[in-house]
């Protein structure tokens, strides 16, 4: 038998092996089920305590958490930069040995700078998870794209999957292609030089390739992937203009028409519309945005309950 | 369980014919007490009360001419011990596709012993709507002295008193390579 997670921590995607993501994946989809019920609470997690540390803004991430928690009746708190010590001086491993003397029994954690959330994870008592660490890793969010991914293409291994846009600064994107690469699926990057880092050679033989232009990436492909465009990074000119960047780079139906009829539209949100993504394709039924959100909060439950249950051995 | 190759079987008490006889009692037990087959939802419990409610289902289809309502409970998410076990039991999922609201739940497991998992379950099933009546079916009663709740059986297959330090297997075709019930010790040291 393949070896069951058994980790307390989920600092990222790259540490897993194949078998422990298809274990908490399988974990995920029989979480989705108490999300269609109509009293949407599970009593597992009663008496624990999950701490969301977000030092980054996030809606999305932030609220899908709060809900896998509660969801599973475990109490959340939620504590953002604006209203934490950190703006009084206090440095981050101070913030994290107090909120540890309250006992809690995760926290969630999300930095611009990579490696926060293993920091912690060395001094902390809790179970550390990332919620996205500066251009590191984003590991739940690698997690719901496959569950999406497999839910409509019913496997992943030998897909063909582009992902597309600012891959310099994604954490998507690194936690997407550790683990698109080790479930299996070919992947092709694409978007302007500047914003492709020359540091993937390593990956080249795990199945990544890196194509010079957007409709080579696309070309063929089960599922593209499109990235948000930083905007607030738009001062330190990788590209001319976001229309210049639409003009090229934007998935327009004309471009999704290169891959496969059947294939799927990705995005981690939140969308920039009319620039990495054309209104028409966000709006298609190929379009997964939504789902892919829906099946974030199953994913989080499965995090936070093999995090906070110690490991996984059958019943 | 990695030692349940280890266990000793010291006696067998049903055989795959009793267990048929077994299963045809029950059905028609759940059936004469509940006045036909009408509103009756048997609702197996992961993993071996699944394969008996089907059966059961089958049986009660075959007395009335109708179908009772079947569906599936997967307790783990309601453990009482899961900060005891050190370890996050494997999540399966529950599949209650029709409403459970008004109609007459029969729970179904393979062997009914402290009561924890009926506990387990009963709290899961009041999560989904208030069912008209809930009752509950088992292949074997291990005897009420074990019981750790007030709760008792039914239906019941067949009643066998137990030592705590013995383990009751009902091995049933759809996981096992056989189908019957056994009494298994562990072998002293």
């Amino acid at each position: 038998m393949e070896k069951p997670y058994r980790r307390r921590d989920l600092l990222g995607i790259r540490d897993l092996t194949a078998a422990e993501i298809n274990g908490i994946l399988d974990t995920a989809e029989n979480f989705r089920e108490i999300n269609a019920r109509e009293i949407k609470k599970v009593p597992t997690l009663r008496g624990k305590t999950v701490i969301n540390l977000f030092f980054e803004n996030s809606t999305r991430t932030r609220t899908s958490f709060e809900l896998a928690a509660k969801r599973l009746s475990a109490d959340a708190v939620n504590i953002s930069v604006s209203s934490s010590s950190v703006t009084k001086g206090e440095t981050i491993l101070d913030t994290a040995l107090n909120l540890d003397a309250m006992q809690p029994d995760c926290i969630v954690v999300r930095h611009s700078s990579a490696g926060v959330p293993h920091q912690l994870a060395k001094v902390s008592k809790a179970a550390i998870v990332n919620a996205g660490d500066g251009a590191n890793e984003h590991p739940t969010q690698a997690l719901l794209d496959a569950m999406t991914i497999r839910e409509h293409k019913k496997k992943i291994k030998g897909l063909d999957v582009a992902i597309v846009g600012d891959i310099l600064h994604s954490r998507v994107a690194r936690s997407n292609i550790h683990l698109l690469t080790k479930l299996g699926a070919k992947v092709r990057v694409a978007g302007p030089g500047t914003l492709v880092p020359g540091d993937f050679q390593h990956l080249v033989d795990k199945g990544l390739e890196v194509c010079p232009h957007v409709e080579d990436a696309i070309l063929g492909a089960d599922v593209v992937m499109i990235l948000r465009i930083q905007r607030e990074r738009q001062d330190s000119a990788y590209f001319p203009t976001l229309r210049e960047y639409s003009i090229h780079y934007g998935l327009t139906n004309e471009r999704l028409d290169l891959a496969k009829k059947d294939a799927i539209v990705l995005h981690p949100g939140p969308m920039n519309r009319g620039i990495e993504i054309s209104s028409d394709v966000a709006d298609s039924s190929r379009s997964l945005i939504l789902d892919q959100v829906k099946y974030g909060v199953a994913v989080r439950m499965a995090v936070l309950y093999l995090s906070t249950g110690g490991s996984m051995v059958s019943a | 369980m990695a030692d349940e190759a280890h266990l000793v079987e010291k006696s067998r008490i049903m055989d795959s014919a009793r267990m048929k006889r077994a299963i045809s009692r029950l059905a028609s037990e759940i059936v004469e007490e509940n006045h036909g087959a009408k509103d009756l939802y048997l609702v197996g419990i992961r993993r071996r009360g699944v394969p008996l409610a089907e059966r059961i289902t089958d049986k009660i289809e075959q007395l009335e001419g109708v179908r009772p309502l079947f569906g599936i409970l997967d307790i783990t998410l309601y453990r009482d011990d899961l900060s005891t076990v050190g370890a996050s039991p494997i999540v399966n999922r529950t599949e209650l596709e029709e409403d459970i609201e008004g109609k007459i739940i029969v729970l179904v497991d393979d062997v009914l012993y402290t009561g924890r998992t009926i506990r387990a379950a009963l709290d899961q099933l009041m999560d989904f709507g208030r069912p008209k009546k809930v009752q509950l079916a088992v292949l074997v009663d291990r005897g009420h002295e074990h019981r750790e709740l007030p709760i008792q059986a039914d239906f019941i297959g067949k009643i066998v008193p137990t030592k705590q330090t013995e383990i009751i297997k009902v091995m049933l075709k759809e996981f096992d390579d056989v189908e019957a019930v056994g009494i298994f010790e562990r072998p002293s040291e």
